[in-house]
Formats: C-alpha cells, sequence, structure tokens
C-alpha cells in the first residue's frame, strides 16, 4: 500500500498542496491533468528526485519521505526514457541487478525473462542508441522492472509513440499488470488510455486530486505470487 | 511605379553579390594575416635549420620538459575541471555564482599578473610561515623549478577545463542520472556510470584544450619558474630565449615547431567537433 499524505512541494512557478491518495497493492492508478499541472513532479517526488516540502510518502506504513532515490526500490519511467547512450539493451536490463551485486547466472535468467515478457530478445544486443520508439519505450519498462519495484511510475509512456506502436504498448501495459501484478501510477493526458487502462482515475487540477469513476468496475487484478 | 520582378531579382542578386564581397573581404583579411604570419615564419627559415635546431640538446630538453608539463598539468586540470564543471553543472549551492565567478578569474586576468600572483603566494610570510620554505622542507621545491612550470600551466589551463567541462555536462540531460539513482546507484555511482560515459568526447576536448593552453604559457612560468637552461625551459620560453642573445633564425624553428604542436591540437579539437559549442 502506497500512502501519500498532505504532501506539499514546489515545482518552478507552480506549488502542489496537501496532496493524499492512496494506492493499493496491484492496483493501477491513471493520474490526469494538463500539461504544467503537477504531475511529472508528484511522479518525481515519489521517486525522490524532487524535495518535499511538507507531508509524508510511506510504504506499507514505513515512512520513506526522506529517503534516498536508491533505497525506495521504485521503478521510474521518465516521458524522455533518459535511456543510458552507447549501453546495449541486455546492459539496461541488468544495471540494477548488477548494483545489487546479484549472481551472473540470475542475472541473465532475469533479463532473459524480462526480455520475452517485453518482446525485446531480438534486440538484447544492440544498443539503445539504434532502437525504433516502441523498442526504446520497452526498454525502459524493463530496466524499471529488473528489480521488482514496490510501484511502476510511468510518466506518459505511449505519448511519442504512432498510432500501431501505441496499440502494442497498451496490450503489453495490460499484459504486464495482469502477469506481474505490479502497483503502477501512470501519468497521462490522454482521456483513452486513461480509460483502457485504469483501475481507478484520478484527475490532478489546480493543485488538488480529484478521483473520477473509471471504466473497470469489476474486481482489481490479482498480483500474481 | 513598382519595380518588375526582374529588376527586383537584379537588385537582390547585386545586394548579395555586395553582401558576400563585404564578408569575404573582411573575414579573409584575418585569414591572410594569420597565412602571411605563418608563410614568413616558414620561409625565414629552412627544414634543415629546423632539423639542426631540434637536435640541440637544450632545445630537445626544452621540448622534453613541454611535453611532459603540458601532459602533467591538462590531467592535473582535466580532473579539477571535471569535478568543478560537473558540480556547477549540476548542484545549487550558496556562493555557487562566487565559485562561478572566481575560476573565470585566470581567464581575463593578465598571464605576468598570474605569475606574479602564483609568486606572491608561495613567498609571503604568514606569521613566520612561508608555503614555499615549507614545501623546501619536505624535499619539493617549488619556485623557479619545475613543479613551479607545472603549476603556472594548471592555474590558467584548469579555467577552461573547467570551463569545457560545464558546458559539456550542461548538454548531458541529467534525466538519466537520476533514473540510475533510483534504480539504485549513489550520485557517485550515477556521476561514473552514467555522466562521465557521455561526457567523453568533452573530456577529451577539454584535456587537448588545457594541454594547448599549456603549451602556449610564458608569462606566468617566466616569473614563477624561471627561465634557466636545462632546468625550467620549456618551448615557450626558448623562443624568449634564443629572442633574446639575437638567435632569430633559432627562435622561429622551435616557434614552428609549437606551430606544428598547436596545429595538431587544433586538428583534433576540430575532429572532436568542439568547435561548435565553444
Amino acid at each position: 500500500m502506497i500512502v501519500v499524505d498532505r504532501l506539499s512541494l514546489t515545482a518552478g512557478h507552480f506549488q502542489l498542496t496537501d496532496i493524499s491518495l492512496q494506492i493499493a497493492a496491484g492496483e493501477y492508478v491513471v493520474l490526469m491533468g494538463r500539461t504544467g499541472s503537477g504531475k511529472t513532479s508528484l511522479l518525481e517526488a515519489l521517486c525522490g528526485l524532487r524535495p518535499v516540502r511538507a507531508g509524508r510518502i510511506l510504504i506499507d506504513d514505513v515512512d520513506i519521505t526522506r529517503h534516498d532515490p536508491a533505497d525506495r526500490q521504485m521503478g521510474y519511467v521518465p516521458q524522455d526514457l533518459a535511456l543510458f547512450p552507447g549501453l546495449t539493451v541486455a546492459e539496461h536490463l541488468s544495471f540494477a541487478l548488477r548494483l545489487r551485486r546479484i549472481a551472473a547466472t540470475e542475472q541473465r535468467r532475469r533479463v532473459t525473462e524480462l526480455a520475452e515478457l517485453l518482446g525485446i530478445t531480438s534486440v538484447l544486443t544492440r544498443s539503445v542508441d539504434r532502437l525504433s520508439g516502441g523498442e526504446a519505450q520497452r526498454v525502459a519498462l524493463g530496466r524499471a522492472l529488473a528489480i521488482p519495484p514496490r510501484i511502476l511510475l510511468l510518466d506518459e509512456p505511449l505519448s511519442a509513440l504512432d498510432d500501431v506502436t501505441r496499440q502494442e504498448m497498451y496490450l503489453l501495459l495490460r499484459d504486464l499488470k495482469q502477469k506481474t501484478g505490479v502497483t503502477t501510477l501512470h501519468v497521462t493526458h490522454n482521456q483513452a488510455e486513461a480509460r483502457e487502462l485504469a483501475d481507478r482515475l484520478l484527475i490532478l487540477e489546480q493543485g488538488r486530486l480529484t478521483e473520477v469513476a473509471t471504466a473497470h468496475d469489476g474486481p482489481k487484478t490479482p498480483p500474481v505470487p | 511605379m513598382s519595380l518588375s520582378p526582374q529588376r527586383i531579382a537584379t537588385r537582390r542578386r547585386c545586394s548579395d553579390a555586395i553582401f558576400f564581397t563585404t564578408l569575404g573581404l573582411l573575414g579573409g583579411s584575418y585569414v591572410v594575416l594569420i597565412l602571411a604570419l605563418l608563410t614568413a615564419d616558414a620561409l625565414f627559415t629552412t627544414p634543415g635549420h629546423m632539423w639542426q635546431v631540434i637536435q640541440q640538446p637544450e632545445i630537445q630538453y626544452s621540448l622534453r620538459l613541454t611535453l611532459v608539463t603540458c601532459s602533467i598539468s591538462a590531467i592535473l586540470s582535466l580532473w579539477v575541471g571535471t569535478a568543478l564543471g560537473y558540480l556547477l553543472s549540476r548542484y545549487q549551492f550558496p556562493g555557487r555564482w562566487l565559485i562561478d565567478t572566481l575560476i573565470e578569474i585566470p581567464v581575463v586576468l593578465p598571464p605576468l599578473v598570474l605569475g606574479l600572483s602564483l609568486l606572491i603566494l608561495f613567498h609571503l610570510d604568514w606569521g613566520g610561515w612561508r608555503l614555499e620554505d615549507a614545501l623546501r622542507d619536505r624535499g619539493l621545491p617549488v619556485t623557479f623549478h619545475v613543479p613551479a612550470i607545472i603549476l603556472a600551466q594548471f592555474a590558467i589551463g584548469c579555467a577552461f577545463t573547467s570551463r569545457t567541462m560545464r558546458v559539456t555536462f550542461d548538454e548531458i540531460n541529467p534525466r538519466a542520472e537520476q533514473v540510475a539513482r533510483t534504480l539504485g546507484c549513489s550520485r557517485a555511482g550515477a556521476f561514473w556510470q552514467i555522466a562521465l560515459p557521455q561526457a567523453q568526447r568533452g573530456l577529451v576536448a577539454a584535456g587537448v584544450m588545457a594541454w594547448a593552453r599549456s603549451l602556449g604559457e610564458f608569462g606566468p612560468i617566466l616569473v614563477f619558474a624561471g627561465a634557466t637552461r636545462m632546468k625550467t625551459e620549456v618551448l615557450s620560453t626558448s623562443v624568449y630565449f634564443e629572442w633574446s642573445v639575437g638567435h632569430l633564425e633559432t627562435a622561429v624553428a622551435v616557434s614552428l615547431l609549437m606551430v606544428v604542436m598547436a596545429l595538431g591540437v587544433l586538428i583534433t579539437l576540430r575532429w572532436l567537433g568542439v568547435e561548435r559549442s565553444r
């Protein structure tokens, strides 16, 4: 369970004040809002890249508000993906694993598993500088999922893709949701995308969060053990 | 009465021709000056004489010392300049503007003043304690010794590496380093594993630039290290030495040697494509 309790932060010329939300384990929450409404700043605050003025962030009742980004175990996929130039796809998928000094055989197993899940097995040895938009998106997702994150933070993951690739990514995200059950906060300003994927839909407007009805009224996707 | 389209086109062509001729003449005059300088140098001596000059033990010593000191000072400048450049590019902290201004001072300061300042720093009496004496007692005399050459070159070279590395890091999106931190990297890890590999071209360019600046350094070296034959003589002081005793041909030959080295550096810089970012 992720709890954001009366979080306030300053981002440039605007402020977010007293933002509160709860995301249950395995839930897929979509956060909508206009450009400049503070969606990205909220994601950055959650993963520790932006300091908060007040409030708390709790994961399973542990206050992680002041924790270093490295200690939060959150998977972050920024809008521009921020892949590491010069590294191969496999090196991206194993990046977090290497940092944790996981055994080489286990790293290989995990990389293979992720590559299959994301459909990027054929480009594992390719440098990320030579990937298509869809492939790059999958690599960024895989990099964030390598160590199963406590929450996956997606910042407009489909915005820069063409229609066909976007459709493929919809299916992939739905597939990921079912297979991994990873708790996800997905930021977008695309309504169709939001209604397609959301268990719950939130709107960030003028520094306030509002919950709106979603297309999914059924039970939440159960996490896969 | 309006002009016909043909006349408008003719006028535009005339205007373009005048514009390009003016640009060509103004810009070309400087190019001609540089070419004339190099040609005059080349005509003043012969390859045979240049070779003779290079064979002289004093010039060979000077060449070796130049290569060694320039390389050491460039490496030092690169280390310090990379740290400063990254710090100024990535972090906001109190006094940042002051540091930013301070590191530009060696660039605008007259070189002779920089040398004099170094000399004073090492010989200033701090209540009975002098930096030069303290170092000399530990077996590391600086003033009028080789370390003084390196320090004088470093003092100016580091200003250039800091600036180049700052621009380099400014051009690299910090987002990748941030993502690396969410994956478990420390700040240092993100710097070594993500930022530095992306800054490779800037690093080489900054190193080459620091090396080139060190090669051309004269004033601070003369004041702080002196120009003792076979001791603290580098190529720039060799030119001064030879000229001051009337050996103009030798001075020109050494100058040409420096021109060749400087051209090598410029070609490397062009090859790295950093001319655009300067």
